[in-house]
């Protein structure tokens, strides 16, 4: 509790810079305190989530448009690096970009027609998406291995496998950075500030001369890029996926980090992807009652912090972050 | 040929009779508050657990018994949920109602997971194993129960709808809640009541098709999937547009099982609803609204 209200206190302290540096410098210092190997498994696990948090916040939290489907694009990232480089011997730092350029590419494809849709009809048809794509990952075990999952062998770059989960932790990291780095700076552009107007309406957006449909097709394809980028560094750090990865479950997950966290608010993203990420895999202890306190827990927060964590927290300090 | 088309269409009609009652409630909770409840699903799971369980499993109660006590108990749950989860949370945004309705589900299933276990449970057919031959397809008489139940239901809640006071003040508050309100309805009972009915449709649809399916403390997370791309199907807001949609999707799903690849019969539903609602956003029977700025 303590760290939390210091860090969304220190948070708004800063320019969009200044806070960028905080992060940087919680991201180097983390690692101190890890004991073992699990935590950095835990705080690579923390960062794929986060960044597929900041692309999906920029999408629903910015722009509104609610996605139930962005593990799917998630799951295109990992699987479709794994194959590529498993079946066509593509290196993974080729297979990579290129699979997230076509998954942008088909994000921006199928956006136009997706987003015309709004509110439940929205989440309904990224739902249907999502569920699809999990559904071919289960069924075409020929490719994918189906529900047992693939395993990936480890990343080599010349003579060295890079397999040490610490590695990957600072490859993540960097990465994260960039992501909020380019998120801050779109919110604060003018692309951002059409995607809050068609937000807030998207007719008086379009007679202040947004061109509404590209926009939001812009911001939907970014934020797939961004899934599917985790989802390739999480092939390459844990080498190994399943389509559960891929499942309702998981998007609504994504969902639920940013509302938890902030709907809105990229550093509300990173708390919210950090919290529900860390805390089943650090509390395994009761891993029985798993299901019940998430229920309990999501419910309780949308409750009592409908408007999320840290806009909560920053509102008891007196100062606004990240509006 | 025709024995083939007649068995397809029979164990559609099953199968939509499930999503027509899971997407009834859905439409029906939507009227009354806009809200779309995830964990619609659970009901159905309810339903058919705790009549296992008060039946099969401990045998506290005979099946004639244990059916209604089992709804009744669904039904109750249906109510704390919306009086502890939905009613503090109502005038929060859309993310957040769908995160508390997902919340429940998974609180739900994370119950029944905790007491009752992860394995399947059954009880059997209301009239026994036997099959009722039409047209050369042998169908099962538990089939005849949900269908023949369904038409039951169907035309009890077009009674309710359209000849009660009540229903009549449901009716309204899904076309102005505020108007609603300065007529002197009291709109919260009709929520209250809503939940209700949805989670009594939903445990009614568990108990029907558990005997022929089997049931899980999980299977509620794809019924109430199919439940609402039922309703988004028919088009939102109306539960015999829903009632439709189900039969309709049901058919989908056994026809394509049938004759094209049973392995994508449950990403048919979801392609299916994907192409309606480019085509016609508002769904097969439904409106467009309209935006105002």
């Amino acid at each position: 509790m303590a760290t939390g209200t210091t860090l969304s206190a220190a948070i708004s302290l800063g320019a969009p810079l200044g806070r960028l540096a905080i992060l940087s410098a919680i991201l180097i210092v983390l690692p101190l305190s890890f004991p073992n190997p699990f935590f950095f498994d835990v705080a690579v696990k923390v960062g794929l989530s986060a960044i597929v948090c900041v692309g999906l916040n920029l999408l629903s939290g910015y722009a509104g448009q609610i996605s139930l489907g962005h593990a799917g694009f998630f799951a295109l990232g990992a699987y479709g690096t794994a194959l590529l480089s498993i079946k066509l011997g593509v290196h993974g730092l080729i297979a990579a970009p290129v699979i997230a350029t076509v998954v942008g590419l088909l994000a921006h494809v199928i956006a136009r027609p997706i987003l015309k849709l709004k509110g439940h009809y929205l989440a309904m048809a990224t739902l249907g998406l999502g569920i699809i794509i999990s559904i071919v990952l289960n069924r075409e075990i020929w490719l994918t291995g189906g529900p047992d999952g693939l395993s990936v062998p480890a990343m080599r770059l010349g003579e060295f496998k890079l397999r040490a989960i610490e590695f990957w932790y600072w490859i993540v990291a960097a990465f994260l950075i960039v992501a909020v780095w380019l998120a801050e700076n779109l919110v604060n552009s003018p692309a951002g500030r059409s995607l809050r107007a068609l937000h807030s309406s998207e007719i008086a957006a379009a007679t202040a001369g947004v061109d509404v449909p590209r926009a939001k097709a812009l911001v939907f394809a970014f934020s797939a890029v961004l899934a599917s980028i985790a989802g390739a560094f999480f092939v390459f750090a844990e080498r190994f996926i399943t389509p559960a990865d891929a499942g309702f479950l998981r998007s609504v997950e994504f969902l639920t980090m940013i509302v938890f966290g902030g709907l809105g608010s990229t550093y509300g993203a990173l708390v919210g992807a950090a919290i529900l990420t860390a805390l089943p895999q650090l509390v395994a202890a009761f891993a029985e009652y798993k299901h019940v306190a998430i229920g309990i827990v999501l419910i309780a927060t949308m409750i009592f912090m409908p408007r999320g964590i840290v806009p909560t927290l920053a509102d008891l300090f007196g100062r606004r972050v990240g509006r | 040929m025709l024995a083939d088309f007649a068995q397809f269409t029979a164990s559609g009609l099953t199968r939509g009779a499930i999503y027509a009652l899971v997407g009834m409630g859905f439409a029906i909770i939507y009227n009354a508050s806009n809200i779309i409840n995830f964990a619609q699903g659970e009901f159905v799971m309810l339903g058919g657990m705790l009549t296992a369980f008060l039946f099969t499993t401990t045998g506290l109660l005979p099946i004639w018994l244990a059916v209604p006590v089992a709804i009744a108990a669904a039904t109750i749950a249906g109510v704390a949920f919306y009086r502890l989860a939905i009613e503090p949370a109502q005038r929060a945004g859309l993310a957040t109602l769908i995160i508390i309705t997902i919340g429940g589900s998974v609180l739900l299933r994370g119950i029944v997971e905790v007491t009752l276990g992860k394995r399947e449970f059954v009880f059997p057919a209301f009239s026994g194993e036997s099959n009722v031959q039409v047209l050369g397809a042998s169908i099962a008489s538990q089939s005849l129960w949900v269908l023949g139940t369904l038409a039951i239901v169907a035309a009890l809640l077009w009674w309710f709808f359209e000849k009660t006071l009540f229903g009549k003040a449901m009716r309204a508050t899904a076309q102005s809640p505020l108007a609603a309100q300065l007529v002197g309805i009291e709109t919260r009972h009709v929520l209250l009541v809503s939940f209700a009915l949805a989670a009594a449709l939903g445990a009614l649809g568990g108990v029907l098709t558990t005997p022929i399916t089997l049931t899980r403390y999980d299977i509620g997370i794809m019924l109430g999937l199919k439940g609402f791309a039922a309703t988004m199907l028919g088009g939102l807001g109306n539960p015999f547009g829903a009632l439709a949609g189900g039969l309709v999707l049901g058919l989908v799903e056994a026809f394509t099982g049938g004759y094209v690849s049973s392995g994508y019969q449950d990403a048919i539903a979801f392609l299916l609803i994907l192409t309606v609602l480019m085509v016609r956003p508002g769904g097969l029977f439904g409106r467009v609204a309209m935006d105002r700025v």
